[in-house]
C-alpha cells in the first residue's frame, strides 16, 4: 500500500472539565488546554506502526478546521507522520462534509486506507468513518481494537457489545479506532524540530468543491442534571441496612 | 407527523431490548405509523417478537443470505433501499446502531442527530456531548430525511402483547462482498446482561488482578447482578472488554450499580449517570466518584467486599 490517510482533529482536552458557557452558546474554550482527539492519535500511531513495517509508504495527517489545527497537525508530524494537510474551514463543520472531505482525499491521493478515530470526543458522534465508507463505497471496520495487513486486505478484531468481533476486509479500506488499539509514542524534542520542516499544506473547504448540508443545527447547551448530594454509611452493616430500606437488596 | 422506521438489532436467535426502547422514542416523536425493519438470513422468530412490541404498526422483513451477519456496508443499501415511505429512520446507540446507521445517513445524504435523549418536537432532540458534561439541544432540517441514533439508556422499554403484522420486502440492491465475518468471540456468562440488568456491580483497577477480580462475580452472584468495569480495569486484563462502562464502552442505566475501587473519572461516570441508586466503595475519601454516589462508604474494598458478600448471602 502507497499512503494512509490519517483524521486529526483539534478537541479539547480530555483531562479538561468541560464548563457550559453562561449563556448556553457552547462550551468554554478559552484559554483551555486542546489536543489531538485520544482516539486519533491512536490512528496516527496504528499508521505509523504499519509503514514501520514496511507496508505503507507514506502516512498523511488530515485535520478539517480552524488555522489552530496547525498545532494538532504539527504534533501528528513530530510523531511521524509524512505530511499534512489542513482544510480550513470558518467554524464547525458537520460530519457529513467532513466525511466528503476525506472521500475526495483519499481518491486524489490513491490512499489504501483511512484511519480515523472511533469518535471524536467532543461533539461525541461517532459519524465521520461510517459516512466516509458510504460515500466512498469502500468497506468500513469501526471500532478496531486490533488490526493487521496482509497483502491487499486487513484482517480487524471489533470491539462490539457481545465482545470482538474479528472481520476481513479489502483494501482500500476505513478502519475507526478504540482505545485499546496500541499505545501512541511520545513526542521527542528533536522530533519537534524536525517536524517544523515537514510540508503542511493549507486548502480551504471550497477549493475542495465542498458545500454544507443538509446541517443539523444546534441549539443551546445546558449543564446536565447534577445528581443529589447523597450520604456517607461507617461500615458495611450500615451499608446493607440502608440497601434494605430502599427496597434495592 | 412522523412516519417511522426502526432497525431491529438481533444475535439470529433473540431480539435486542434495545429495539423496544426505539419504539418508546419513536412513539415520543409523535409517529403515527412505527415499522421495524429485521434483516437477517432467517428472520421469523425475530419478526413475531417485534410484532409482540406495543406501538409497532407494521414489521418489514428482510431475509438474504447476505445478512447473516449485521455487516454496515452489506445492510445499509437495503435499509436505505426502503426509506422512501418514512420521515425518520431510527437505530439504538448500541455498537450495532452506531456501525449501521451514519452508513445509512450518508446513502441518504444526510447528516444524522446521534445519541437521542429526550424528543422536544418531531425534528428537535437533546443529545449529550463532551461525554455528558453538556446537554445540546439540535434541529434536524424539516426537508430532509431524519436519521438518528437512540441512547437505550434514556429510553424504557415498550410494552408487549401487541401482534402487528409481518411482511416480507424483497430489495434486490446490489450488495458489496469486500468485507468478510470472520467470528465472534463472546464472553460466556449466565449472568444478567449488563446492558438491561437492574442492578450492576462494577470493579476498578484497585482489584489489582483477575484473580482478585473474583470477589466482585461473588458479590454479582449474590445479588444477582451484571457485572461492569472500569476501562482501566479492562486494560489491565483483569476482566472482558465488553465489561467496560462509560464513554467509550457501554451506557447503563439501572436501578443499583455498586461502584468498588473506582475513582469516578468523567469517563466512566458519563456511562452511569441515569443510574437509580449509585453506591461507592472507596478507600480514598476524596475520590470523586463520592460527589455522585447516594451512598458512599470510605473502606479498603478487601475488608469490605467479603463481608458485603457475607451479609447478602
Ligand atoms: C478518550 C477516553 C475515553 C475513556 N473511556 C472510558 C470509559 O468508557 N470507561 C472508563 O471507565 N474509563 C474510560 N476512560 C479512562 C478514565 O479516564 C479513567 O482512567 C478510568 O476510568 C480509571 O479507572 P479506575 O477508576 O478503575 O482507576 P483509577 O483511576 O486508578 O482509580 C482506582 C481507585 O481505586 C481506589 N482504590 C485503590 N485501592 C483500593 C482498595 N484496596 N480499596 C478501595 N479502593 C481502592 C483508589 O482510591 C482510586 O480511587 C477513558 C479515557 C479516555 C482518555
Ligand atoms: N474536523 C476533523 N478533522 C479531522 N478528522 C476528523 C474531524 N472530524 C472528525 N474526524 C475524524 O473522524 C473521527 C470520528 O469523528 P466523529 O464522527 O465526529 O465522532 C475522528 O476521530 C477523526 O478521526
Amino acid at each position: 500500500m502507497e499512503k494512509i490517510i490519517v483524521g486529526i482533529k483539534r478537541v479539547v482536552d480530555y483531562n479538561v472539565r468541560v464548563r457550559v458557557r453562561s449563556d448556553g452558546s457552547g462550551v468554554e474554550t478559552d484559554g483551555v488546554k486542546m489536543s489531538i482527539n485520544p482516539f486519533d492519535e491512536i490512528a496516527l500511531e496504528e499508521a505509523l506502526r504499519i509503514k514501520e513495517a514496511g507496508k505503507a509508504s507514506e502516512v498523511i495527517a488530515v485535520s478539517i478546521g480552524t488555522p489552530e489545527a496547525q498545532q494538532q497537525l504539527r504534533t501528528g508530524l513530530a510523531m511521524g507522520a509524512d505530511r499534512a494537510i489542513l482544510v480550513t474551514v470558518d467554524g464547525t463543520v458537520d460530519p457529513l462534509s467532513i466525511a466528503r472531505v476525506f472521500k475526495v482525499l483519499a481518491e486524489k491521493e490513491g490512499a489504501g486506507l483511512v484511519l480515523l478515530g472511533k469518535q471524536a470526543i467532543d461533539g461525541d458522534h461517532s459519524q465521520v468513518p461510517q459516512m466516509l465508507a458510504a460515500l466512498w463505497g469502500r468497506p468500513q471496520a469501526t471500532f478496531a481494537s486490533g488490526m493487521s495487513i496482509d497483502g491487499s486486505k486487513a484482517r480487524v478484531q471489533r470491539e462490539v457489545d457481545a465482545g470482538i468481533e474479528t472481520v476481513e476486509v479489502e483494501l482500500p479500506a476505513v478502519i475507526s479506532v478504540d482505545l485499546r488499539l496500541n499505545e501512541p509514542r511520545y513526542v521527542k524534542l528533536p522530533d519537534i524540530m524536525k517536524a517544523k520542516k515537514k510540508p503542511l499544506e493549507e486548502i480551504s473547504i471550497a477549493d475542495l468543491g465542498i458545500e454544507a448540508g443538509p446541517v443539523v443545527t444546534e441549539g443551546s447547551y445546558a449543564s446536565p442534571e447534577g445528581r443529589q448530594r447523597g450520604v456517607r454509611v461507617d461500615d458495611v452493616s450500615a451499608l446493607v441496612n440502608l440497601l434494605n430500606e430502599k427496597g434495592l437488596v | 407527523m412522523a412516519r417511522i422506521l426502526i432497525v431491529a438489532e438481533h444475535d439470529g436467535s433473540a431480539l435486542n431490548p434495545s429495539t423496544s426502547k426505539c419504539v418508546s422514542c419513536a412513539a415520543a416523536i409523535d409517529g403515527v405509523e412505527i415499522d421495524v425493519v429485521v434483516l437477517g438470513a432467517s428472520v421469523a422468530d425475530i419478526a413475531n417478537q417485534c410484532a409482540a412490541i406495543d406501538g409497532v404498526s407494521r414489521v418489514r422483513t428482510i431475509e438474504r443470505p447476505e445478512n447473516e451477519h449485521p455487516i454496515a456496508a452489506v445492510q445499509a443499501p437495503q435499509v436505505a433501499a426502503i426509506c422512501d415511505d418514512y420521515s425518520h429512520v431510527l437505530g439504538p446507540s448500541t455498537t450495532f446502531g452506531r456501525d449501521l446507521m451514519p452508513h445509512v445517513a450518508a446513502l441518504l445524504g444526510v447528516n444524522q442527530v446521534s445519541d437521542i435523549m429526550s424528543v422536544e418536537g418531531p425534528q428537535t432532540f437533546k443529545r449529550p456531548v463532551y461525554a455528558g458534561n453538556a446537554i445540546v439541544t439540535v434541529e434536524a432540517p424539516d426537508d430532509a430525511k431524519l436519521v438518528a441514533t437512540v441512547r437505550i439508556a434514556s429510553w424504557p422499554a415498550a410494552a408487549g402483547g401487541n401482534a402487528a403484522p409481518v411482511e416480507a420486502v424483497t430489495v434486490d440492491t446490489a450488495v458489496p462482498s469486500h468485507t468478510q465475518y470472520i467470528g465472534l468471540e463472546a464472553t460466556a456468562s449466565d449472568r444478567p446482561d449488563l446492558q438491561t440488568a437492574a442492578r450492576v456491580v462494577a470493579g476498578g483497577r484497585a482489584f489489582g488482578s483477575a484473580e482478585k477480580f473474583e470477589l466482585l462475580y461473588e458479590l454479582a452472584d449474590v445479588l444477582g447482578a451484571g457485572v461492569g468495569a472500569t476501562r482501566a480495569a479492562v486494560d489491565a486484563g483483569y476482566c472482558p472488554n465488553d465489561m467496560q462502562v462509560g464513554q467509550t464502552g457501554k451506557i447503563i442505566a439501572p436501578e443499583l450499580y455498586v461502584a468498588i475501587g473506582i475513582s469516578g473519572a468523567i469517563q466512566h461516570m458519563t456511562g452511569i449517570k441515569d443510574a437509580g441508586t449509585i453506591v461507592a466503595i472507596n478507600k480514598d475519601e476524596d475520590a470523586l466518584i463520592f460527589e455522585a454516589a447516594d451512598i458512599g462508604l470510605v473502606a479498603d474494598l478487601f475488608d469490605a467486599l467479603p463481608e458485603l458478600i457475607e451479609a447478602l448471602r
